[in-house]
């Protein structure tokens, strides 16, 4: 399991990237999503947020996802990358 | 000497006889540096005037103030034919009760000549003019080349103001609208801020989806069957599309094909094919930058236009009906080839037609361009969510992953198949956008209209609905 000690973050507000906050948090996972594709992908994205977290141990944290249409990789690398410096081995 | 100088645009307004419920008009040569409508209307509401038609060649963000004239029904009815996004998301979220109407860059004149939607006072925003209104966008500090939009204003309005921050001496030669037509003219302080006028220098793209795509774009031209001397070509500003124009320079300048002319908004990417000997001409509606209103004041190859002239549909001719090529942009194409200017894939108004419809028309060959994807929405969709030119005038999508070929059009396909060219079905492009940004969910549509996208032939295109908050 990885536990977020820091808060750390990574991307952008660029189109077609998403820029990604991760804090430590008590209990669960606590995710707050703002897309400008919402409509169209909103579950597509958080899906993909939760899956990252979960395929990197995080089950404890608070992300601040901030969406400007980035595609699915994109959004995993995100994450991964933000969990990374928030548990602090990167 | 004779004068129709009055002191103030205050006086001008009372001097027509504007009264409640009445059309007043304006035009967009200067663009998102326009200072003339927000100055007019500011005086129009001061002086208690209610429930008028605006009715505006084009809305740009510089005209936002426009937003509290409606909420304080000042203003009742929008006429126009582009929004930009400031005002079409307030438009979107229901600010206006009636529908706006949208015209095209040759329906709006076409309907104000016909009487269909008569015109009571025209202000002309003009950087020169004399004292009787004999006037001009070529000269003074404000210059922003053609007038060409406001033509039918001018000549179809029952009166007609002009408001000019360049006032020279009787008579103004090399005029683009007559004293004829002129009631009143008023000197102000400025009629725009010339930053937002004209663009100093417009640009290629450097972004390399751009380039291939222009790349792309150039070569269906070059293998359509007609270049060849005597061709003839329109192409936007958009970075993509004048990269576009550069790749058929070179393409036109290493085969020797001389070209006959260059429509529309004219940039200096255009007036460079003019000079190498592209064309013979450049027949101008509207100048996007600095480089393009020189060429308009001193070569006299370099002519200035009217809309009606450009691209109406009910006069015996227009400059479209002679186009052989079109390049033209699209927020959504969609698989039966209809296109979406309007609205951005959230349903906001961000735009509209312009000239794309009557171009679109008017050529042998219509084109969009766009990228396969942007911000993760595909370009292709079942149906787009406005449809602001149909798709039977629309000949070939061309995006970075591929090169769609309207079913209509198989001769072209079979053209572009034997140059090499990645032709798909534009299926099959729709399915690899969406293999690589996943399937988009539908959105729900709002049940309020709030603008209704009428044809350059005067019928009912589409409407579009208030955006439903999620």
């Amino acid at each position: 399991m990885a536990e977020i000690v820091r808060l750390a973050s990574a991307g952008t507000l660029e189109s077609s990237d998403v820029y990604v906050e991760i804090e430590p948090w008590d209990e669960g996972i606590e995710l707050q999503l703002e897309s400008v594709v919402k409509g169209q992908f909103g579950g597509a994205i958080e899906s993909a947020v939760r899956a990252t977290l979960a395929e990197c141990g995080v089950e404890r944290a608070r992300l601040t996802v901030s969406d400007r249409g980035a595609l699915e990789c994109v959004i995993r690398a995100r994450v991964e990358t933000a969990v990374l410096r928030g548990r602090g081995e990167s | 000497m004779s004068t129709k100088v009055v002191k103030s645009i205050r006086e001008a307004i009372a001097l027509t006889g504007l009264r409640d419920g009445m059309t007043v008009s304006f035009h967009h040569h200067l663009r998102n540096g326009d200072y003339v409508l927000n100055m007019v209307m500011e005086q129009i509401a001061d002086l208690g005037i209610r429930d008028l038609t605006v009715n505006a060649s084009s809305l740009f963000d510089a005209h936002q103030p426009l937003a509290d004239h409606i909420r304080n029904h000042v203003v009742t009815g929008v006429l126009t034919d582009y929004m930009a996004a400031g005002l079409g998301r307030e438009i979107s979220r229901g600010l206006l009760e009636r529908p706006v109407e949208f015209r095209t860059h040759g329906g709006r004149p076409s309907d104000i000549a016909s009487g269909r939607t008569p015109v009571d006072v025209a202000f002309i925003a003009a950087p020169s003019a004399d004292p009787m209104g004999n006037c001009s966008g070529k000269y003074g500090k404000s210059a922003c080349g053609s007038l060409g939009y406001a033509a039918a204003d001018a000549m179809y309005a029952k009166k007609v103001v002009v408001i000019t921050d360049g006032l020279v001496p009787y008579p103004l030669l090399d005029w683009s609208i007559p004293e004829i037509y002129v009631d009143y003219v008023v000197e102000v302080e400025a009629i725009g801020n010339p930053a937002g006028i004209v663009s100093g220098t417009t640009r290629i793209t450097r972004d390399p989806v751009g380039l291939v795509m222009a790349s792309y774009a150039a070569r269906v031209i070059e293998h359509s069957g007609l270049l060849e001397d005597g061709f003839s070509f329109q192409t936007g500003a958009g970075g993509a599309s004048l990269a576009a124009a550069s790749f058929l320079k070179d393409i036109m300048l290493s085969k020797g094909v001389k070209g006959s002319f260059g429509l529309g908004g004219i940039t200096g990417y255009m007036v460079d094919m003019l000079r190498a000997g592209c064309f013979q001409s450049l027949l101008d509606v509207q100048c996007f930058d600095l480089q393009a209103v020189e060429s308009l004041r001193t070569d006299p190859r370099h002519q200035e236009i009217s809309a009606l002239h450009y691209a109406s549909p009910t006069m015996r001719s227009a400059v479209v009906d002679s186009l052989d090529v079109v390049i033209l942009g699209a927020t959504e194409i969609d698989t039966d080839f209809n296109v979406n200017v309007h609205t951005d894939s959230n349903g906001y108004i961000m735009g509209g037609s312009g000239g794309h419809s009557d171009t679109a028309a008017g050529a042998k060959l219509a084109m969009i361009i766009a990228p396969m994807f942007r911000a993760r929405l595909p370009i292709v969709t079942d149906r787009v969510t406005c449809v602001s030119t149909p798709g039977r005038d629309i000949d070939v999508l061309v995006t970075q992953g591929g090169i769609a070929v309207n079913p209509k059009n198989g001769v072209l396909a079979q053209r572009l198949k034997d140059a090499g060219l990645p032709v798909l079905d534009i299926h099959e492009l729709k399915a690899k956008a969406e293999a690589i940004t996943g399937a988009p969910k539908a959105l729900p549509k709002g049940d309020r209209v709030v603008a209704e996208v009428i044809s350059r032939d005067g019928e009912t295109l589409d409407r579009i609905y208030a955006v439903p908050e999620l």
